[in-house]
């Protein structure tokens, strides 16, 4: 029961593997690397939760009423959430680009075309 | 139990994903994507995390499924020559 | 490499990595637990330096320099974005048809447009007190440009969104970003360090650096996502391939 979240999130970054590897269309697969993604998050807040905590922020809780949980790891998925999702704009502005220069998005065509 | 919501939220995260990572056709992929956004967001809520839901809710439901389908629209108008006769030199 | 082989590769690494998670999973902190030592700290440092979210607080003050890390990956997947779906020669601009929106819908996206718009500036100007801040905030300011094609049409977002300001703002944000941490070296502290008066705790004005820096990257983020959706809505809905032209 303790370990469930972690394993949530491991599962998640495996099965986004899977897809990732299996995927017949890029855009499918940058999809794919998006779950991925999200696993590190689940991962992290996982990781800063405390039992009975409330969110770190002390504009309406007096500082010391309550304990809070781990801002740490809540700073680091933000910049993630937001630097990960330009991230895959490139990786789609990519796909794009491929589609026009060679007809086709899918890797195992791709794969011909080149050898 | 009090981590009853917060185990809820996951299950919930982790079946979209799931459903997210292996639906195939990547226009279905995108709505489902919005769905894991969400329902991401809710658990970020539920770990006591505003911040990271409230970007999570403008990324994950809008940003990146809207470019996905962007992308899957440019991609498919495209009629698919099958003729790579051609040769692909001025490759650029 | 066939498609079988290919499977077992996938498989092995997978069943490998699995087993590493849950041997690593086994000794992480416990689930809950209330042993945050770096949490712990960063609370206090956040308090110190009057600032109400700690999570602002991390992100601008205490990890600044991280943060300019950060929005360095974020302006350069722009540049990236942008370089990669600029016009190629071989495509044509055609102009989308104006287009027909039932009153209802266009009724609701006007005025929902400027609330969101305000509700974004919001975010951003609160981020050292009430969650959010310039990522978050950002990201709803853009989202809010665009209810202008969901209420119009592209072309009223066009005229609405000259590409280029929003992308030299995005530069500007960047370039601000820098200069608010020299400010820091010119006070006689180190790069980026938070020199300004701190404030009162829990009001506007408070956390020194923590708002302007906060403005910065709002201004970044929103620019950064308005020029990465016009590069997409532009190759999805303009551009097409000059006739005869395929190479």
């Amino acid at each position: 029961m303790n370990l469930l979240p972690f394993l949530c999130a491991g599962w998640l970054f495996l099965v986004g593997c899977y897809a990732l590897a299996t995927s017949r269309n890029l855009i499918h697969a940058v999809g794919a690397l998006a779950v991925c993604q999200s696993s590190t998050y689940v991962l992290l807040l996982a990781v800063g939760y405390r039992s009975g905590g409330t969110a770190p922020v002390f504009s309406d809780v007096p500082p010391g009423a309550r304990p809070v949980v781990d801002p740490v790891v809540q700073a680091l998925t933000l910049t993630d959430v937001v630097v990960g999702a330009t991230v895959t704009a490139l990786l789609l502005a990519l796909v794009v680009q491929i589609a026009k220069r060679h007809g086709t998005v899918d890797p195992d065509e791709l794969r011909e075309l080149r050898g | 139990m009090t981590e009853l919501p917060v185990l809820l939220g996951l299950l919930l995260a982790t079946t979209a994903g799931t459903a997210a990572a292996l639906t195939r056709d990547p226009v279905h992929q995108a709505l489902v994507l919005s769905v894991l956004g969400l329902a991401l967001a809710l658990l970020f809520t539920l770990l006591q995390a505003p911040d990271v839901a409230l970007s999570q809710l403008a990324v994950g439901t809008v940003l990146t499924p809207l470019m996905v389908l962007l992308s899957v629209r440019k991609v498919r108008r495209r009629p698919r020559e099958d003729s790579p006769a051609d040769g692909r030199g001025g490759k650029r | 490499m066939n498609k079988t082989v290919r499977l077992w590769v996938l498989g092995v690494g997978c069943a490998g990595v699995a087993l590493l998670f849950v041997g690593a999973f086994r000794r992480l902190p416990e689930f809950g637990g209330s042993h945050h030592p770096y949490g712990a700290r960063a609370v206090a440092a956040a308090l110190h330096r009057h600032t109400a979210n700690v999570v602002s607080s991390v992100n601008f003050d205490q990890r600044s320099f991280d943060t300019l890390g950060e929005q360095a990956i974020l302006f350069g997947a722009v540049l990236g974005t942008v370089v990669v779906l600029r016009q190629a020669r071989d495509e044509r601009r055609v102009p989308p048809e104006p287009a027909v929106v039932a009153p209802t819908v266009r009724r609701y996206a006007l005025v929902s447009l400027p609330l969101t718009l305000l509700v974004g500036l919001y975010v951003v100007a609160h981020g050292q007190l009430s969650p959010g801040g310039g990522f978050q905030g950002g990201l709803v300011v853009a989202t809010a440009l665009h209810l202008l094609y969901v209420a119009v049409d592209y072309r009223a977002l066009e005229r609405l969104r000259p590409v280029p300001v929003f992308a030299l703002a995005d530069a500007f944000g960047d370039v601000a970003y820098l200069l608010l941490g020299l400010a820091g070296l010119f006070a006689g502290a180190s790069f980026l360090a938070n020199v300004l008066p701190l404030g009162t705790f829990n009001t506007l004005a408070s956390g020194g650096l923590v708002p302007l820096l906060n403005a910065a990257i709002g201004i970044e983020v929103a620019s950064a996502a308005v020029v990465l959706l016009a590069q997409f809505l532009d190759q999805a809905l303009e551009l097409v391939p000059r006739e005869g032209e395929h190479r």
